[in-house]
């Protein structure tokens, strides 16, 4: 009899720290703008993302064995992929943002740094490793979160081309305003700010051209 | 009721893996780093359950299913970071943990609430906080 009440006592405990759970979880929920929707994006996107990893590591490793794959890409799909993403930020866009981060992740896994001397290889590792990170929060987060992490993708980017070069003409741009002052890049003179998309959309200055 | 009984007896059960280890390795946050012992003691007590190879678990640990959730909040606090590996980061990945650290202690998103409700040692006062990413700030620009 002893026993039946102890652990009625421990269920009912259980069910009471499951309760707390719970209402955290529904808390969080409720700080989503659009709720339910942002919620199935980031299970889609979650599978997607695992697909995404099991690539990316796949091509590490290869490309460790044998240097030089068809299918791996050069910078400006990586660029490509990162303009798309801050044109999503600039439009509040934080579905888009989160697939063009997992589309990211992709182009990051599979660039091709075969033709570039030991130092710059090194030096690529660090940023793709780090750029990755960033891009694979940006793929499930709320949209204030992508943009901190864009913040340093956009360094890590800007530290690539310096690296790779382009074939197109980038504009570095800078808000003053956001986190003490955050720079990216685009393909346009035209500011449009990533950081605070409409609600300062023109909020900031081209501070370098890069060729 | 009775249904519910069984399965709550049932799942003590399953086994969980407890995360634990006797030795600190030379790549540990703290060893690295150097940190003096009033801010050690404070993401000792804060961050590490979560953030490294060894926690320190609470008594209800043993008791289904509140392992799964801590083994579950172990698992992802640790892919995320894992103080006992720092050294093994380059200086970017360095420079951007600490970003990130510096940014949620900022805004009060780590500790996680859920963790400070049952630790309450575990919560940083205002001043904590100040000197803790005083602290981080400096390392940061010293990588």
């Amino acid at each position: 009899m002893k026993k039946v009440k102890v652990t009625t006592g421990i269920l009912a405990m259980s069910f009471l720290s499951l309760t707390a759970m719970s209402c955290k979880d529904a808390k969080n929920e409720n700080n989503n703008v659009d709720g339910q929707h942002t919620e199935m994006n980031a299970n889609e996107n979650h599978s997607e993302m695992n697909h995404n990893n099991d690539d990316g590591h796949y091509n590490v490793e290869k490309k460790e064995m044998a240097v030089g794959n068809n299918q791996d890409v050069n910078a400006e799909v990586v660029l490509k992929d990162y303009f798309n993403l801050k044109d999503a930020l600039v439009a509040d866009n934080n579905a888009k943002a989160k697939e063009l981060g997992a589309a990211l992740v992709k182009s990051l896994s599979t660039l091709n740094v075969s033709k570039f001397t030991d130092a710059q290889k090194a030096e690529l590792k660090d940023i793709i490793e780090d750029a990755m990170e960033h891009a694979e929060h940006i793929s499930k987060s709320p949209i204030e979160h992508q943009r901190e992490h864009f913040k340093t993708l956009s360094k890590d980017i800007t530290d690539m081309v310096a690296i790779t070069g382009t074939a197109n003409t980038l504009y570095q741009q800078f808000c003053p305003m956001y986190d003490k002052g955050s720079a990216w890049l685009s393909m346009n003179k035209e500011v449009l700010n990533p950081y605070y998309g409409s609600k300062m959309l023109k909020c900031g200055t081209v501070k370098k051209e890069i060729k | 009721m009775l249904v519910l009984l069984v399965v709550f007896v049932g799942i003590q059960f399953v086994p969980t893996t407890r995360n634990q280890s006797d030795t600190i390795p030379e790549t540990d946050f703290m060893i690295v780093n150097k940190v003096p012992n009033n801010i050690k003691s404070k993401l000792q007590a804060s961050c590490y359950d979560c953030h490294s190879n060894n926690t320190q678990y609470p008594w209800y640990n043993k008791i289904q299913p509140i392992a799964w959730f801590l083994e579950d909040h172990i698992i992802k606090g640790k892919a995320e970071l894992n103080f006992n590996e720092w050294d093994a980061l380059s200086i970017r990945r360095k420079a951007s943990m600490l970003r990130s650290i510096i940014k949620q202690i900022e805004k009060g998103e780590m500790p996680l609430d859920s963790y400070t409700l049952i630790h309450r040692n575990a919560k940083f006062s205002e001043e904590d906080k100040t000197t803790i990413i005083q602290w981080m700030v400096h390392l940061k620009n010293n990588l």
